[in-house]
Formats: structure tokens, C-alpha cells, sequence
């Protein structure tokens, strides 16, 4: 966990008095609402269909089990009992009054959370992976990167006015479990050949309507340089982004029309500018931040204790573990990711009670420490073998056990137009519908790994360009249809997927997504040849034939 | 990105002011005596541009109660009862079209 300072809680601190402030002038009419708007979406409060949404960021997705308290105490003081987990690390509460909102960003200021920057043209939460520190593929935490980025980045004049919102997002491990290439800019944290751990530095990814996938500009980068080069690759596109065409306005479409080659070019010469100057890392006061991160005091323990080979033969115990628990750079320890995709419910919901527990058991069995990736689910980061059976029992008296992880139930889903006002068409309950249609946990398991992405709009919060099987909601005079992409990919051999024909309407889509399965089921070589890899060696025609073969 | 509330004003059958509370962002419609309520069966129901121009107008004017006024398309039942329009105006008005992890009466 990093371990805020005296200078971030005065600044939280400042910021809620100031918004305070804000909200009593624009009740007394002081300031318009056109006034207002740019001044709450700065503190991450949106106006959606029928309330607030107030959306929190939680940087690199390291929460501590007080924080997790206070977000639990959010959703039951503020809003309706629960908070939505969300596809950038942050966490969202549908139902809050701006007439408590003050108050809720006090309470939250407390444990050092706030709503800063989780909306705007400026650099929003930097993501990373939420199995860092404590992967066996890590060449180093990209923690501390992202912190100091953060700390840069945080109300930064120079780039709080951008031509369009802008996302890093970094790794430190070889398997890419943030979704790296989608990000305006992706960082790799990479080895050169005299050993020394840098950044390769990807610029122009993004998804909505035009997708892209960011290009390497810069192999290796030196981890002095950061600060400058981020920089210089943020001054070339606030100097030439489109300002004039919001759809063209993101740093991919500039990328895309300069060539990668120019970019990188144009980011050079800025960079030569300043990169000697100010802006260089020095070694002590990397130290001085790498210190305000405390790891765990990990015991002397080895792996596959005894307590897990009994454990093991259960066969409920058993199919979780080989689902949800991940090895740990630590021996004797393990990764535990809790499953926020029950059937029939919204993925990433997560209630105050649940939450509470979740802290509870953070503090028993994981050193107080809980992470959020992107698909929107939980992990326990640092827990010892020993514990998985008594800690399993718990997670499944509070429904987060469920040993769905990476399969065709956890589908992560845009809230769409239940919630959303840029929404044309629902996710939500094409997600339920497929977790109720595809609820056998061995046909599940027999499908094998295969993401579904759901997007209600083209805005793409679902990520649908990179599901294996990507699910857009569209809008045909007043009804709702849903275009089907297959083959996209988020990890280190990221790809977008590619659309097989025309949208089905709403109440064919799950049938649709049936078929497409039973398809791959029928076309795989062999069991263990994934969707998406069934997907890439056939194309998407024996698909697409079976889709519009009877439609 | 274009909100619907940012496209041109549109009138094609009956529609109602709708807009969100300031203070919670609640729904709210436009009634005849010209208040706002929560209740759609009140709300006073327009089918000329020009009314629902000039009502928009008026809601403008009360920037510190409402926010983004704007006209929304419903539909009459055979019984007199007001219905939302399309299925964005049903879910304002009804709320998202599942259950939620706890209903309101709960918390």
C-alpha cells in the first residue's frame, strides 16, 4: 500500500471546502449550470438518466480494507446500498444527491479517496495490474511508476485542459492483464540488454468509434526519463489534437493521421527540448516515494502446505481454486480473485454489506490490502495457502466465490442505458442473460476461457472492440440491436475483433451469442483450443454462417 | 460526444417537459400550473414546438431547481394515463429495467 502524506491530505482537504463552496453557490443561484457542470465533473460527479453518479478513482487499484469501510459506508449513507466497481479501476455510486455530495467527498477525503480527475479533459486514473507486486511475471511493481506519474499529473495546469480526456495505463509483467495497447498511452516495463528495467512506450490506443490499438514509439526508455517523456508525448498532442471535432479529438487519432513514425519523431524533438532539465528522475527521490509503499511482512512458508492438499479434495474447493487463485511471487502465498459475476446480476455491483466483509476479510487474510482489475472484479493480493479453505468458506457465505473467473460468465458490461445518458441500447441485461443462459458451471467450463464484452453506445465502456465476442447496442428507429464483433483480444497479443454482419435485435442477441458458441464447440481442433484462437485459425466466416444461416 | 439532449428540438406527436432536480437529479416533468413533479401522470402535455419552446424557456429561467430541460416524446394510454415515449423515457421514469442489488425500501 502507498501511504499518503500530510501534503495529499490537505489537498483533499482543500478540494472538498472548495467544492463545498461550489455546490452552495449553485443552489443560490450564483452560478449557472453551465457554470457549475465542468466544476463537478472535476470531482467526478456526472449527471446520468435519473441521478448523480459520483465516480471514484482507486489509483493502480489498491484499496486498503479502510478504504473499502468508507466506500461501504458511502453506499450506505449516500446512495442505495451498493457501488459499481468499474472497467478503469474506479468505483462508481449511481444514486447520490448533490445536496450530500459535499459530505460524501468529506467522508471519502478521510481515507484519502476522491473523485479528481475521473472525468474531464485531463489525465485520468492511471491503471495498472491488479495482480502487481505480487505477480510471478513481473520484471518490477509498476506501482511506484504510476504513483509518481500521479503525483505529476494531479491538477497539472499545463494538462488539465486537453484536447480529449487522456488514459495511461502500465505493466510491469510479461502477460498483459491491463488491457495495455487500449490506452492513449500504454507503458511496458521492459529489461534492455545491459539489465537495466525501463519503459517501452506505446501512444494512440483507445476504443469507441474509431478504434485503435497504441503503436510502440520508443523501445526502451530510461526510467530517469519518465516524467519528461510523458510529458513531451502530452505537449505534442495538446499542440496538435483536433480541438474542433470531438470524435477526432482523442491523441489515436492524431497518432493514426501523423503516422506513429512522426509521432514519435515530433515527441523526440520536444523531449530534447527538456528531458536534461527539470524533469529528470533523480535516484533519491524515487527512494523517497518507493519508501511510502509498505509491503506485506510475508512469513517463511512454503508452498502446497498441507491444509491445501486436504482442502483439495473437495471438488467444490477444488474447481475454485483451479479457477480463482493464481500463484504468487511469494511462496506459500496465493492471489485470490473474488468473482463479482453472479448469475442473473450486474456485473462489478458490489453491495455496503458485502463490501464491509470483503474489508474484513482483507484485514484477516490479506494484509489489509484489496485490488480491482479492469473486468471488474476483486482480488485478495497476499494470502497464505494455508488460509484458501477457511477463506473460500467465507468468500462463499458473501456470493463472491463464484469459480467463474475467465469464463463466458464474467462478462464485463458498460452500465448502458439503464443507467447511462450517452447510452443507445441496455448491457446489463444482455449480460444477465447470458449468465442465466450459460449457468452450468460445466458447460462453462467445457467452453474454456472466452470474454464477452458489452457496450451500450459506440462511446465502448464496455470494451466490446477487444471481447472475443464483442457485443455493441445500437439504436434502429426506437428499437434496440446489437452488432456482434468476434476475435478481439486484450492482453499482450491485443487485437480488435471484427464485426460478422448485420445487428440482431434484443431479443435474439443471447440466442445469437448461443450459437456462436455451439459453433466454436462443434469447429474447435481440440478441447483446450480457445475461442478466440478457434476464432483467428478459421476466420469468422464458419460463424457468420451459422448466425444468419435461419435469421 | 453528442448527448439526445443536445439534438435539434424535434416535436412529433405529444411530448412533455421533462428535465433531472438539481438537488438529487431526480426526474421531474413540467405541470400545467407550471411547477415540477415526479409524476409523469401530471405532467402538462405539449404537441407544438412553439409551447415547448417557450416552456423551455421558462424552465431555463429556473436554472436553480432543474437542470437540462427538454422535451420528451410519451404516449397516451386508452384509459387517459401519460406513457413514457420510448424505452429511454421509460427507464427516467421507472428506473433501470432489473432489480438492483437492494430496492430503496431497504436501505
Amino acid at each position: 500500500m502507498y501511504i499518503y502524506d500530510e501534503f495529499d491530505q490537505t489537498l483533499l482537504d482543500e478540494r472538498v471546502s472548495e467544492f463545498r463552496d461550489q455546490v452552495k453557490r449553485r443552489f443560490a443561484g450564483e452560478l449557472t449550470e453551465e457554470e457549475f457542470r465542468p466544476l463537478r465533473l472535476m470531482n467526478g460527479a456526472y449527471l446520468q438518466l435519473h441521478a448523480y453518479m459520483l465516480r471514484i478513482s482507486i489509483p493502480y487499484g489498491t484499496i486498503s480494507s479502510k478504504q473499502m469501510r468508507a466506500l461501504a459506508h458511502v453506499a450506505r449513507h449516500y446512495d442505495r446500498g451498493y457501488g459499481h466497481f468499474t472497467t478503469r479501476q474506479n468505483i462508481q455510486f449511481h444514486w447520490i444527491k448533490l445536496e450530500e455530495l459535499p459530505n460524501a467527498m468529506a467522508d471519502l477525503a478521510r481515507v484519502g479517496l476522491h473523485g479528481m480527475q475521473t472525468s474531464g479533459n485531463c489525465v485520468r486514473n492511471i491503471s495498472t495490474d491488479q495482480w502487481a507486486g505480487v505477480a510471478r511475471d513481473e520484471i518490477e511493481d509498476p506501482r511506484l511508476w504510476a504513483e509518481i506519474l500521479r503525483q505529476h499529473l494531479t491538477l497539472h495546469p499545463e494538462f488539465s485542459f486537453l484536447p480529449r480526456k487522456f488514459k495511461i495505463g502500465i505493466t510491469g509483467a510479461t502477460h498483459d492483464r491491463a488491457a495495455i495497447r487500449m490506452h492513449d498511452i500504454g507503458l511496458y516495463m521492459r529489461r534492455n540488454e545491459a539489465g537495466e528495467v525501463g519503459f517501452e512506450v506505446a501512444v494512440g490506443g483507445g476504443l469507441g468509434r474509431t478504434p485503435y490499438l497504441a503503436q510502440t514509439i520508443r523501445e526502451f526508455l530510461p526510467k530517469r526519463h519518465l516524467l519528461s517523456y510523458i510529458e513531451a508525448i502530452l505537449r505534442v498532442y495538446n499542440q496538435y489534437g483536433r480541438r474542433d471535432n470531438i470524435w477526432k479529438a482523442r491523441i489515436k487519432i492524431l497518432v493514426h493521421d501523423l503516422g506513429a513514425e512522426k509521432f514519435a519523431r515530433e515527441v523526440e524533438a520536444e523531449w530534447a527540448e527538456t528531458k536534461d532539465e527539470g524533469l529528470a528522475l533523480e535516484d533519491k527521490n524515487i527512494a523517497e516515494i518507493a519508501k511510502r509503499f509498505v509491503y506485506p511482512d510475508y512469513e517463511i512458508l512454503s508452498d502446497h502446505p498441507p491444509e491445501l492438499a486436504g482442502a483439495l479434495k473437495d471438488a467444490e474447493f477444488k474447481t475454485w481454486y483451479f479457477n480463482s487463485v493464481a500463484p504468487h511471487r511469494v511462496s506459500g502465498y496465493a492471489i485470490v480473485t473474488l468473482s463479482l459475476k453472479p448469475e442473473g446480476k450486474t456485473g462489478g455491483d458490489c453491495t455496503a454489506e458485502q463490501m464491509d466483509a470483503i474489508a474484513d476479510l482483507a484485514d484477516r487474510y490479506s494484509f489489509g490490502e484489496i485490488r480491482n482489475g479492469h473486468e471488474h472484479n476483486l482480488c485478495l493480493p497476499h494470502v497464505r495457502q494455508r488460509d484458501l479453505p477457511e477463506l473460500w468458506r467465507k468468500l462463499e457465505a458473501i456470493g463472491v466465490a463464484i469459480p467463474n473467473v475467465n469464463l463466458i460468465t464474467d462478462i464485463i458490461a458498460c452500465p448502458g442505458l439503464d443507467y447511462c445518458s450517452l447510452a443507445n441500447a441496455r448491457s446489463i441485461p444482455i449480460a444477465m442473460e447470458l449468465t442465466r443462459r450459460f449457468r452450468d458451471l460445466d458447460l462453462q467450463r467445457n467452453i474454456g476461457r472466452l470474454h464477452i464484452n458489452v457496450s451500450g453506445c459506440i462511446n465502448a465502456c464496455g470494451h466490446h472492440h477487444i471481447g472475443h465476442i464483442g457485443i455493441l447496442g445500437v439504436e434502429k428507429q426506437g428499437e434496440e440491436f446489437y452488432q456482434i464483433t468476434l476475435g478481439g483480444k486484450a492482453d499482450e497479443n491485443a487485437r480488435l475483433g471484427t464485426l460478422i454482419g448485420p445487428a440482431v435485435p434484443y431479443e435474439k442477441c443471447v440466442d445469437v451469442i448461443e450459437d456462436i458458441v455451439a459453433a466454436y464447440i462443434e469447429l474447435r481442433e481440440r478441447p483446450d483450443e480457445i475461442f478466440v484462437d478457434t476464432v483467428k485459425r478459421l476466420g469468422i466466416q464458419p460463424f457468420k454462417d451459422r448466425v444468419y444461416a435461419t435469421r | 460526444m453528442t448527448s439526445p439532449l443536445d439534438q435539434k428540438l424535434r416535436i412529433e406527436g405529444p411530448v412533455v417537459i421533462t428535465a433531472n432536480r438539481l438537488r438529487d437529479g431526480a426526474v421531474i416533468y413540467r405541470t400545467r400550473q407550471g411547477h415540477w413533479t415526479t409524476d409523469l401522470d401530471a405532467a402538462l402535455i405539449v404537441t407544438d414546438a412553439q409551447e415547448a419552446a417557450a416552456l423551455l424557456s421558462a424552465a431555463a429561467a429556473e436554472g436553480v431547481l432543474v437542470v437540462g430541460a427538454y422535451p420528451a416524446p410519451v404516449e397516451i394510454a386508452a384509459d387517459g394515463r401519460i406513457l413514457p415515449g420510448n424505452l429511454r423515457e421509460r427507464i427516467r421514469s421507472s428506473g433501470p429495467t432489473f432489480d438492483l442489488p437492494r430496492v430503496p425500501a431497504d436501505v
